[in-house]
C-alpha cells in the first residue's frame, strides 16, 4: 500500500484508475490499451506539472515522507559488501547513526549516514534518525580509520536533528557535535556528503563538513525546522497550522534550490519523476553515478590542497557588512 | 465554574502586584529575592543571596577581565546582513537596527587584543542582549578573525560565551558558521596556543555545539544554563521530569564536560595562570 501525501491525491487517483483499466483489460482483453496509454502519458505530465511547483513547506513533507529512501536503501543499492561497524567504543552504539565500509564498483569507501526507521518498531529503534553524541563519535571513529587507509568518505544526511534528550545532554551532545565538525575538516582523505532527505539543524551539519556538499532534488537543509522557526518567532501563544509552516518554509529558504543559490551546496542531484520513493533504484544509480565521478576527480587531488580547499569553501560562508553604514 | 475563574483573574490584576520603584532594588533572574542593587553592582551582579550570576554586557565583561585601557578591537564594522529577506513579527534589517541602537553594538559578539594581568591575548566576549547572542554571519565571521589574529599574532584566544544559538533569521548561513568557526577553532589548536572559553548563562545550541565546547579549557560561571537543546524542547520531547541542576553549570562539570566553575571575581585571575602556566614551559633543549 503506497503512502500518498496531500498533493499527490491527484497522482494517486490517476494511478488507481490506470490500474482499475489495466485490470479490467487483462481480465476482457477489450481495447482499453489506448485509453491506458493516454492516461499514463497524463500521469507523467501530472506528476511533472505538480512536482515543479511544489512549495518550500511541500519539500519539506516530501523529505520526511515515510517511503522515502533511508540511508540503508542507498547502501544497499550502491554498494556490494558492505559491513556494517558499531559502537563509539566509549559508551554505546547508536543506531541512529549507520558507519562502515563497502565496495561501490571496484571503490572501497567509508560510509556514514542518519538512519529512520521503516515502520513503528524500527522508528523506535533509530530514535526517528535522531543520534545521540555517540553515534557523532561513531562517525568520526570510522571516519579517521577510513583516512589512516585512505578510503574515500561517503556522507547521508537524513535527521530531524540531534537528539534533545537527557541522556544526549549528560553526555555531550554539544561537545560530540563541535568535535566532528572540528576534526573532521582535517581529515586527509575525499568526502563526499549528500542530504537525502531533512537536513535538520546542528545534527545534520556533525555529518556534512565534506568536500562536496550536494542535495537531492527535494530533500531541504536548514538551521531549524519549519515548525520549531514557527513556534519561536511567530507563535505568540496562538495554535499553530499548516499554512504558519508553510510560511516558515518559505522564509527559511531550505529547499536544494536555494542552497544551490546560496552557494552553500556544490551540485543538485535529480530525483526520478514523482520524488525519490517513486523509484529508489533510480535515485540510487543517480547518486552512484555523482559519487564515482567526483571521488574520479577527489582523488587526484594532493592532500594537502584538499583540505586547504575544503577549510576555504567553509571559510568563505557568510554575508556580512563592513562599512561603517547602515545593513545593506 | 465561578471560584476557580476568580482566583485566576484576582492573580492576574496588575493593580495588585506589589510595585518595586526603578532602580534602587533589582530582582535575580533566578532565585527572584530582591537586592538592593548597590550591594548586587558591587557582587559584580552576582545575586548575594543564590550566586547566579547575572548577564552582564560587554563593556562590563572587557573591564572585569581585562587591564584597563589594553582592549584593542579588531573588525570593530561587521556587521549582518540579510541574506534570505527574512521577516517575523518584524523584517529581520529592522531588527538588527533596533537591537544596533539598543544594545550600543554593531553584534551579538565583540573582539580585540588585550592584556589579562599583563597576559597578552586575544578576547572575544558575546553579549546576550544583541538578539539573544545568535549567531549569524557577522558573530561567525569575526570569531573567525579572532582566531586568525591569535595564530597571526601568537596570542591565546578567550572567548566568553553566552548565547541562544544559531540566528534562525539568517537560515542555512547561520548554521554553517557552526562549521566555519569550528575549522578556524582547528587550526588555532595547531599551534601551542592556549584556547580557553567561558561559558556565560546561557549558553546553547550552536554556539555550545561549535567553538564552545571545543575549548582546551573549559570554564563556566556558576548557574549558567549550558546545554544543546533548551530545557522546554527537552521536556516537551521526552516528556520526562528534569533533574533539578539539569544544565547547570554544576551539572556539567559533574558529568565531566567542563574543566571547571569559577566565580565571576576569581575569573581574571584564573585566566590569567593558566595562560602562564600553559605558556611558561620552557623549551626542550
Amino acid at each position: 500500500m503506497k503512502i500518498y501525501l496531500d498533493f499527490e491525491r491527484p497522482i494517486e487517483e490517476l494511478e488507481l484508475k490506470i490500474e482499475e483499466l489495466t485490470q479490467l483489460s487483462g481480465t476482457n482483453g477489450t481495447g482499453l490499451e489506448s485509453e491506458i496509454t493516454a492516461l499514463r502519458q497524463r500521469l507523467q505530465e501530472l506528476r511533472k506539472e505538480i512536482f515543479l511547483g511544489l512549495s518550500p513547506w511541500q519539500k519539506c513533507q516530501l523529505a520526511r515522507h515515510p517511503e522515502r529512501p533511508y540511508t540503508l536503501d542507498y547502501i544497499e543499492r550502491i554498494t556490494t559488501e558492505f559491513t556494517e561497524l558499531h559502537g563509539d567504543r566509549r559508551f554505546a552504539d547508536d543506531p541512529a547513526i549507520i558507519a562502515g565500509f563497502g565496495m561501490i564498483d571496484t571503490i572501497p569507501v567509508m560510509i556514514a549516514g542518519h538512519q529512520k526507521g521503516r515502520g513503528t518498531k524500527n522508528r523506535i529503534i533509530r530514535n526517528f534518525g535522531q543520534p545521540h553524541p555517540e553515534g557523532y563519535r561513531k562517525a568520526l571513529r570510522i571516519m579517521k580509520l577510513a583516512e589512516r587507509f585512505n578510503l574515500p568518505i561517503v556522507t547521508f544526511v537524513d535527521t530531524p536533528g540531534a537528539f534533545p534528550g537527557i541522556g544526549a545532554e549528560e553526555r555531550g551532545q554539544s561537545e560530540a557535535i563541535a568535535t566532528n565538525l572540528m576534526e573532521i575538516f582535517s581529515i586527509g582523505v575525499p568526502i563526499i556528503s549528500i542530504v537525502i532527505g531533512e537536513g535538520g539543524s546542528g545534527g545534520a551539519l556533525a555529518l556534512s563538513v565534506a568536500d562536496r556538499l550536494v542535495m537531492l532534488e527535494h530533500s531541504v537543509y536548514s538551521v531549524i525546522s519549519p515548525e520549531g522557526c514557527t513556534a519561536i518567532l511567530w507563535s505568540s501563544g496562538k495554535v499553530l497550522n499548516q499554512d504558519d509552516y508553510a510560511r516558515a518554509a518559505s522564509a527559511l529558504k531550505m529547499t536544494a534550490a536555494d542552497l544551490m543559490a546560496f552557494n552553500i551546496i556544490d551540485a543538485v542531484i535529480e530525483e526520478p519523476q514523482g520524488g525519490a520513493h517513486r523509484d529508489p533504484a533510480e535515485s540510487a544509480a543517480n547518486v552512484k553515478r555523482y559519487i564515482l565521478r567526483e571521488i574520479e576527480k577527489l582523488r587526484g587531488i594532493p592532500v594537502e590542497q584538499l583540505i586547504e580547499t575544503r577549510h576555504q569553501k567553509f571559510r568563505n560562508i557568510g554575508v556580512y557588512a563592513e562599512n561603517a553604514g547602515q545593513v545593506s | 465554574m465561578a471560584w476557580f475563574k476568580k482566583t485566576a483573574v484576582t492573580s492576574s490584576d496588575p493593580s495588585k502586584k506589589v510595585k518595586i520603584p526603578e532602580g534602587l532594588w533589582v530582582k535575580c533572574a533566578d532565585c527572584k529575592e530582591i537586592v538592593y542593587r548597590k550591594e548586587f553592582e558591587k557582587n559584580l551582579k552576582v545575586c548575594p543571596k543564590c550566586n547566579y550570576h547575572s548577564r552582564i554586557g560587554v563593556k562590563e565583561r572587557i573591564a572585569l577581565t581585562t587591564d584597563a585601557g589594553s582592549f584593542v578591537e579588531i573588525a570593530v564594522e561587521l556587521q549582518s546582513c540579510d541574506p534570505l529577506d527574512f521577516t517575523d513579527t518584524i523584517a529581520y534589517k529592522e531588527r538588527i537596527l533596533s537591537n544596533q541602537s539598543k544594545a550600543g553594538l554593531k553584534d551579538a559578539v565583540t573582539a580585540g587584543t588585550a592584556a589579562i594581568n599583563k597576559n597578552p591575548a586575544v578576547v572575544a566576549v558575546m553579549d546576550f542582549s544583541f538578539m539573544g547572542g545568535s549567531m549569524g554571519s557577522a558573530v561567525g565571521e569575526k570569531m573567525v578573525r579572532a582566531a586568525e589574529a591569535a595564530i597571526e599574532h601568537r596570542l591565546p584566544l578567550i572567548v566568553f560565551t553566552s548565547s541562544g544559538g544559531a540566528r534562525m533569521q539568517e537560515g542555512i548561513f547561520s548554521l554553517m558558521q557552526m562549521a566555519k568557526v569550528s575549522a578556524a577553532v582547528g587550526r588555532l589548536k595547531k599551534y601551542p596556543l592556549p584556547y580557553i572559553t567561558v561559558l556565560t548563562d546561557p549558553t546553547f545550541g550552536g554556539v555550545s555545539a561549535s567553538f564552545a565546547m571545543l575549548g582546551d579549557i573549559i570554564i563556566a560561571e556558576p548557574k549558567s544554563l549550558i546545554g544543546f537543546a533548551g530545557a522546554r524542547v527537552i521536556q516537551q520531547t521526552i516528556n520526562q521530569q528534569l533533574p533539578d541542576d539539569f544544565q547547570q553549570a554544576e551539572f556539567l562539570l559533574k558529568k565531566g564536560l567542563i574543566d571547571k566553575v569559577v566565580h565571576r571575581k576569581d575569573l581574571k585571575t584564573s585566566i590569567a595562570r593558566l595562560i602562564r602556566m600553559l605558556r611558561g614551559a620552557p623549551k626542550n633543549a
